[in-house]
């Protein structure tokens, strides 16, 4: 598929030929699991499979769940508590759910930081950059639909305030909001439709899946030298790369193995720890939590949503000149949206020729900042929005947009990038070669 | 580079997440940080505590509160107070529990299939899930470690709250509130222990902090009754991931081998 030269099926059998001439799947099958794959890849590349496993098991534990759950003001919150008493492993399952969006929302940010340092996003994997940032907003607001399906305080609470974002939006928000919610607030309609959505939205991200993935077999894995693979002969095609299966397959199930160890101790040993003690309460519209906290993977966003208030200058500025029509609030919510917008927007933002940020001095700079950033932004979002929190979240929000509307730009024209390798053989001899590798930059380990 | 990123990340993760814990817990409240046999990975319930809590809950806590998700039989469970069957109906005719029967249209004697009766008060809540509902003690140092590494800390805060009157009491809109430190203020729920509320078959001295850590204990389990089977299951598949990582990782280095001898300019095999 990739345009680098490599094996493809040959039916044999006759039974192979008579199902390859009427439904070519078993070649299918090979061409993806046999796909070219650059040999230098680290370990950063075992997210994808990390994701999908995380996909996979949120689908089968989520279908296992509704079969028990009621979807009800009345009888959700009780429902649950049924599933954790009554049905047989309905514990482990739930918290293997709930936990499982943790797991799933760590990968995929670890995977989204994976591709901005090496550049993954850039030509030509753009239209990968953009189906993965879809799917990354599907995942959010199936996360955040699912977190109000325990009908617990902080889910009806957390419902109340999501949902009053899109209540911000000039002229037709109280009409949208009402629609979302198929009411004047928060309830039973709200809940249901939640249900729905929250069970069509992960089918929905695993057609997109496919589409991610066939659009990266299509041009083929980024590396962490940026550097493309040769595809002139299948000589030099071979001497760049391994096949997936067993090579990479191997390596991400080792780790996959690593991380589920782990999984499993929070799970088995501190189920809700993530959560918020909130949440075992039921849902009371009369009295409102003293503190309403998002989920931590949403954090970073929270914060950008509030940081926005009514005493910065730049919000005061828009507010006046659009005649009020854009004030604080929404401000926030364009703010917010805004953040993941310039991020899906990155492959036209960065003007650097070099794709790897190994050979960006300046880039990584600026690179681990944005990270530090990330993680300054999510402990703002949890903290109150009073004192000094809102300014720290007002700083880590300009960072934000700055790196990808002001960093990415400048950089690829004031850097000067350091010599890459020619290849990716190159790049693998020098790392495993006699001498131990050129020492540089502790470059990561390919294989181990 | 990517061993200082898996660090950086995983310290990073760990600080804003704990400080999040930390923060939820709210502020004022003083949360005792007591001991519980079931805290920690290899934490166990105390089946003598558990039936001992059961007993305060029963003679005390039950006047006015309830525990509408617990259903009765499961007092008789694996991994909790360990009643016998027939210990689980003799408590419930010792203790004349009724439940609303819709159709009969009647009050009847309980069954073990029933639940706990609900609240008698309408300002008492529910029972059932308070040690998961209430954050505990979040230190040392606002780090959560405490509950990384014991558990949300639900029954310290039950345990504290029984314990921590302040003494002093105040009167609005006609009802008499208490101090509590715990709770962080007032509320209406009075002193419900004295030393010797209750006395136990078990010859252990009903004190205040005794009866409190009992029902702590009890609540836990009404709350997280499946406990010890899930830290069973932590380790069973912590062990056969770990065995499994293992042969991956064999696995891995055995193929991999040829492909890095030969980058060292070795012939293959």
């Amino acid at each position: 598929m990739s345009g680098i030269p490599h094996d493809h099926y040959e039916p044999k059998s006759n039974a192979e030929k008579w199902l390859h001439r009427r439904l070519p799947i078993v070649s299918l099958m090979y061409d993806t699991l046999m796909i070219p794959t650059p040999k230098n890849l680290n370990w950063m590349w075992i997210w994808g499979i990390v994701l999908v496993f995380c996909l996979v098991m949120q689908i089968i534990t989520g279908i296992i769940l509704v079969m028990h759950y009621t979807p009800h003001v009345d009888m959700a919150f009780a429902s649950v508590e049924h599933i954790m008493r009554n049905v047989n492993g309905g514990w482990a399952i739930r918290y293997i759910h709930q936990n499982g969006a943790s797991l799933f929302f760590i990968a995929v940010y670890l995977h989204i930081f994976r591709g901005l340092y090496y550049g993954s996003y850039k030509a030509p994997r753009e239209i990968t950059w953009i189906i993965g940032m879809l799917i990354y907003l599907m995942m959010m607001g199936t996360a955040f639909m699912g977190y109000v399906l325990p009908w617990g305080q902080m889910s009806f609470w957390g419902a109340t305030v999501i949902t009053g974002l899109f209540g911000a939006i000039p002229f037709v928000g109280d009409a949208i909001q009402t629609w979302l919610l198929g009411g004047p607030a928060v309830d039973n309609a709200t809940l249901n439709r939640f249900l729905s959505l929250h069970y069509l939205l992960p089918f929905v991200i695993l057609g997109l899946v496919i589409v991610h993935v066939w659009a990266f077999h299509t041009t083929g894995n980024n590396n962490p030298t940026g550097v493309e693979v040769r595809r002139t002969s299948r000589k030099e095609a071979d001497a760049d790369t391994l096949p997936f299966w067993p090579y990479f397959v191997i390596k991400d199930l080792f780790a996959l193995a690593v991380i589920l160890v782990a999984f499993f101790a929070i799970v088995g040993f501190m189920p809700n720890f993530l959560g918020h003690p909130d949440n075992y309460i039921e849902a009371n519209p009369l009295a409102t939590p003293a503190h309403i906290v998002p989920e931590w993977y949403f954090l970073p966003f929270y914060a950008i949503l509030r940081a926005f208030d009514t005493e910065v200058w730049l919000v005061i500025l828009v507010d006046f000149l659009t005649a009020g029509i854009v004030d604080a609030k929404f401000f926030g919510v364009l703010a917010m949206f805004g953040a993941i917008i310039v991020m899906a927007l990155a492959p036209w933002l960065d003007t650097s020729s070099v794709r790897s940020g190994r050979y960006r001095p300046m880039f990584k700079w600026w690179f681990w900042i944005f990270i530090v950033n990330f993680f300054v932004l999510m402990w703002a979002g949890a903290m109150p929005a009073e004192g000094i929190y809102p300014y720290i979240a007002l700083i880590g929000s300009a960072y934000w947009f700055a790196y990808f509307l002001v960093i990415l730009p400048l950089l690829g024209v004031i850097e000067t990038p350091l010599a890459q390798p020619a290849t990716i053989e190159e790049d693998f001899n020098a790392h495993y070669g006699k001498t131990g590798g050129q020492g540089g930059a502790a470059s990561p380990t390919p294989a181990e | 580079m990517l061993r200082k990123l898996i660090v950086n990340t995983a310290l990073a993760a760990t600080l804003a997440l704990s400080s999040g814990v930390a923060f939820a817990a709210g502020g004022e409240r003083y949360v005792e940080n007591y001991a519980f046999a079931h805290e920690g990975p290899f934490g166990r319930f105390d089946q003598t505590q558990l039936q001992r809590g059961l007993q305060v809950y029963t003679q005390v806590c039950a006047a006015c509160h309830g525990l509408r998700y617990v259903p009765l039989r499961t007092l008789s469970d694996e991994g909790g107070p360990g009643l016998s069957e027939d210990e689980v109906r003799a408590y419930i005719e010792q203790n004349y529990i009724e439940v609303y029967d819709a159709e009969l249209q009647d009050w009847r004697a309980a069954t073990p299939n029933d639940h706990f009766p609900g609240s008698a008060m309408s300002n008492a809540p529910d029972l059932s899930l308070m040690t998961k509902a209430r954050a505990g003690f979040t230190g040392p140092y606002g780090l959560a470690l405490n509950p990384l590494f014991k558990g949300m800390g639900g029954s310290e805060y039950v345990a504290s709250l029984l314990t921590h009157y302040t003494g002093s009491e105040k009167e609005e809109f006609g009802a008499i509130l208490y101090g509590n430190e715990t709770y962080g203020g007032y509320f209406a729920m009075s002193p419900p222990l004295w030393d010797g509320a209750v006395e136990y078959g078990d010859g252990t001295e009903a004190t205040v902090e005794q009866m409190a850590l009992d029902v702590a204990s009890f609540l836990t389990w009404t709350a997280e009754p499946k406990l010890m089977a899930r830290k069973q299951m932590g380790f069973t598949a912590i062990l056969m991931l770990g065995l499994l990582a293992v042969m991956l990782y064999l696995t891995n280095k055995r193929i991999w081998a040829p492909v890095k001898s030969r980058a060292k300019g070795y012939p293959a095999e």
